[in-house]
This record gives C-alpha cells, structure tokens and sequence, in this order.
C-alpha cells in the first residue's frame, strides 16, 4: 500500500552532510496489483499492468544496485507488495546484501507461514495500513469485505513473531472522529509505532478530495489528541504524525527534498524522485532495465530538474527556509498552479494559499460525494493476487 | 517469544541492563564514514559517545558497569557521566532503540 502516509520520512538524517548524494531509501512498488480499492492510495491513476512487472531478477538486481548505491532501507511496497509470489526471493536478495527490510502491507493476502518465512529470510519490520478501526466503515472504504478482521489477525501474528509493527492509518473526515480509538487498536495489538497522516491530495485522493477533506476543527482536534497520547504513550507508542498540507503555516519537504534521499521504482521499473512525479510534464523517467541505479541517481534528468534550489522560483528563492522545506510539493504545485516549479500552495508565502485554503474550508462543509474508488482502467484484470 | 506486551515505558536508572532489539541495527556505513542505526523506518546517525554506550549495551552489563568502563576511558568523573547516558539511554529507549 502506497498511500501518503507511508512515505518515508528521514528527518534524523535530512541536515547531514555527509548523505547529501547518496540516496538512504528506495521505495520498491513491486506492482500495482492490489485487492483493495483506497479511493485515496497514492498509486498513479493509470495503474500499471501486472504484464510490465519487473521480473524477480530484475528487482533482485535492483536490490543489489541499492546496497552498491549507499541505500539503506528497502520499503516494499505497491498495491500490495504480498501479491507478488517471488516476494520472498526479493526480500531474501534484499536481506543478503545487507538492506534493512520493511514491508509495507494492506495485510489481507498474507498467511502466518508465509509472515514467518519472510522473517526466516530477513524481513525487518512489517507496516500494516488500517483504515479505521471501525470493521463496517474500514471495509467500506477500502471496498473490501472482512479486511478490517484480517488485518487484526495479520497484526496479532507479526506480534507473536516477535517482529516490529508499525500501524499505519490514513486520516481523512470519514474516519478521523475515530482517533482515539485508532490509537488504542495501535497499543492493544502491540504496534511500537503509529503513523496517522492525513491525507496529501493527488493521485485517486484528488479525485476524491471534497469525500476526504476534514474541517479545520476537525483537524485541530486532532492534533491536540495526537499531543496528548504522545505524552501519555511516551516509550510504548512512537507516533509519526504528517499534518494535512492544506492546514499547515509552511509545506512538507516532499521526499525530504527532490532527489535528495530517496527513491522510488515503480513495477516497470521507472525511476521516480517522488512515487507521484509522474504527473509532471516534461520529466524523463529513465528505467533500471536501460540503465544503472546509480547513473540515474546522480544523472537522471529527472532527479537534475528539481534537486537542490537553483531550479526555484519567488518567493522560495529568497526565503530562509527553502533549504528546510525544498518549496514543498512539486506535484502538488503543479496539479495547483500549472508549474511544478513555483511555490507549493500548501504553504502560506504562495500568492495562491488563500484560494487553495477557502477551497478547503468549503469543501469539507459541504456533504461527502461518493468516493472514487481506485480500480484498474475498464479492460484491466480483475483487482487482487 | 511472544510473551504478553507488557506495554509501559521502560524507564532507565543504573541497574538497568539494555539491549538492542534484534530488529535495530546498529552498523557502520562505509560510503558515508559514519556509524548509523537503522530502525523501523527511521534512521539515525548516533554520535560517537551513543556509539560507545550503544556497543556496551550486551544484555549482560548494567548501565551503571557502562559508566565506569567509560569513566576510566574518557578519564571523567562516573557519577556525571552516569547521569548523562541515563539521559541519553531513556531518549534511546523511548525510540525504541534499546530494550531491557
Ligand atoms: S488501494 Fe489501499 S491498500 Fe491498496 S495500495 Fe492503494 S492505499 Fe494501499
Ligand atoms: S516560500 Fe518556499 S521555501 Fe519559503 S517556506 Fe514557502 S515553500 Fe518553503
């Protein structure tokens, strides 16, 4: 599962010199394939076929161009990493040349044996995404019957392996009342740590956006529950908390900054900056069937068009935190203002913050329309392993 | 292994005894000179004194034996550096790094 929420965020390691070049993690979309239908998973809206997949040799190659490349970490994901049946020959791959391996799942396809043989291998840590801990509103959003009760068990075997669980719940205004009980579901099965970000619009959530948004209260409300079970949960519960885009003063560093410390391969092997660049115009996604990691990293025309600063605009270009926030969201930018390299609407110094912050306000006052829910275009195979 | 969660923070005083879960790895990254510890999707570039500290925690030595090993090292009084990597070791283990 690929939504927002499961990106990784290398704060501790953003302000270090030292790993400026290298990149620390690589995001692994081993396919589009999943069995649930998040109307706001963060996948591109043309899914990708499960035909022009990476064979296993190929991502196994990926593996070790990885490691070569200073890469740290190794996220797993999709759709749904666990539709892959060579998943256990990539994580063994992963494992073997020394990457830390974390599997993010939606969880429903998974088996204890299969869990346990992950480990066997190397698996370091499992991300298990809910969506509410409410059973009927949870598969109700992700189109999936008997999801939310798979999902607990799929959290109770990871515990009674012994290995390190993170509980990852995206927010948005139909399941945000339901924090506090999200926080407890996250303690109860023993998760050390919760990731509740809201929502970032683009992809199937933009289409989705007015179904999504929460009011400003509402938003408030949750971060001062976040603050106080931060407190309270202090060395049981490690909270990760992304606050929506739309109510914040300043962006995100999307990506930590644009070709700075992580990557992403989608399942046909493009090599993205950011796992949602494919949505600008004017960017070349070069392939790791055509050409080395490395030389794409350092390179790669698209990697060049936004890394560092030089690319940007006012009033990013004479503002003091532009090497804190990067200008925020370049995909974000776009799909907002047209060009990728102006200022990110999310923050407060865009000469468009205000409309994008009133479209916000009157959205999510407005009744919920219907989600749009995420599926393969009409002639696609069936969702599902 | 899967005793019931005990669920309560581990607070850290001088009889503590610390390890580092099987799932934290603490290792040294050639490319980049630097030790770094890699955690459930986080990583972190300890300083060289966490690196020490980190390194002693065995399983077996109790904080207070840690102390004393770099006392002499840094040749400084124990008692503050007892203090200070009690501190350094509750924010380790609210991070999930160590564990008893
Ligand atoms: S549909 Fe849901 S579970 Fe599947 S990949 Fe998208 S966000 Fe993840
Ligand atoms: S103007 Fe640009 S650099 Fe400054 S805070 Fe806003 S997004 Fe960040």
């Amino acid at each position: 599962m690929t939504d927002s929420a499961t990106l990784p965020r290398e704060d501790e390691t953003s302000n270090s010199e030292t790993c400026a070049r290298a990149p620390v993690g690589l995001l692994a979309e081993l396919t589009h394939r999943c069995p649930l239908q998040c109307p706001y998973c963060s996948n591109p809206v043309d899914l990708e076929r499960a035909n022009t997949e990476l064979t296993t040799q190929e991502w196994q190659h990926v593996m070790r161009q990885a490691a070569e490349l200073g890469i740290l970490q190794i996220h797993l994901s999709g759709g749904e990493p666990t539709a892959r049946k060579d998943l256990e020959d990539i994580v063994k791959t992963a494992a073997e040349v020394g990457l830390y391996t974390n599997l993010i799942t939606a969880g429903v396809l998974l088996t204890k044996e299969r869990l346990a043989r992950l480990q066997e291998l190397g698996l370091d840590h499992v991300q298990l995404s809910i969506q509410d801990v409410d059973a009927a509103n949870a598969d109700r959003i992700a189109a999936y019957k008997g999801g939310s009760d798979k999902k607990r068990e799929v959290a109770k075997w990871v515990r009674e392996l012994d290995m390190p669980l993170t509980i990852n719940a995206p927010l948005h205004r139909q399941n945000i009342d339901n924090l506090p009980a999200i926080i407890d579901y996250s303690v109860e099965v023993g998760a050390g740590r919760l990731e509740v970000a809201h929502i970032q619009y683009y992809a199937w959530a933009l289409k989705n956006r007015a179904a999504l948004m929460p009011t400003r209260e509402a938003f408030m409300k949750t971060v001062e529950i976040v603050n106080e079970a931060k407190e309270r949960l202090k060395g049981i519960l490690v909270f990760d908390f992304v606050v929506p885009d739309y109510y914040a003063k300043y962006p995100k560093p999307c990506m930590g900054g644009w070709g700075r410390g992580i990557m992403n391969v989608t399942p046909s092997g493009r090599v993205l900056p950011c796992h949602a660049a494919e949505s600008l115009p004017g960017l070349e996604f070069e392939n790791v069937r055509d050409r080395p990691l490395a030389d794409i990293w350092l390179k790669g025309q698209a990697f060049e068009m936004f890394r560092g600063t030089e690319w940007m605009k006012e009033p990013c270009r004479s503002c003091s935190r532009k090497e804190i926030d990067f200008g925020g969201c370049r995909c974000q930018a776009y799909a907002l203002t047209g060009d990728a390299a102006n200022t990110d609407p999310a923050c407060s110094l865009s000469p468009l913050h205000q409309d994008w912050a009133q479209v916000a306000k009157e959205e999510s006052h407005k009744p919920s329309p219907e989600f749009v829910y995420r599926r393969m275009g009409k002639s696609g195979p069936a969702a599902g392993a | 292994m899967s005793e019931p969660q005990t669920r309560s923070r581990l607070i850290i005083d001088a009889d503590s005894i610390l390890k580092l879960p099987r799932h934290i790895k603490l290792k040294h990254d050639q490319g980049r000179g630097l030790y770094v510890i890699l955690a459930p999707e986080r990583v972190f570039e300890p300083d060289e004194t966490s690196v020490e500290v980190l390194k002693l925690c065995d399983g077996e030595r109790p904080v207070n034996t840690i102390a004393q090993i770099l006392a002499e090292q840094y040749q400084a009084p124990a008692d503050v550096i007892l203090a200070d990597i009690i501190d350094m070791l509750q924010e380790l283990a609210d991070k999930g790094v160590v564990k008893s």
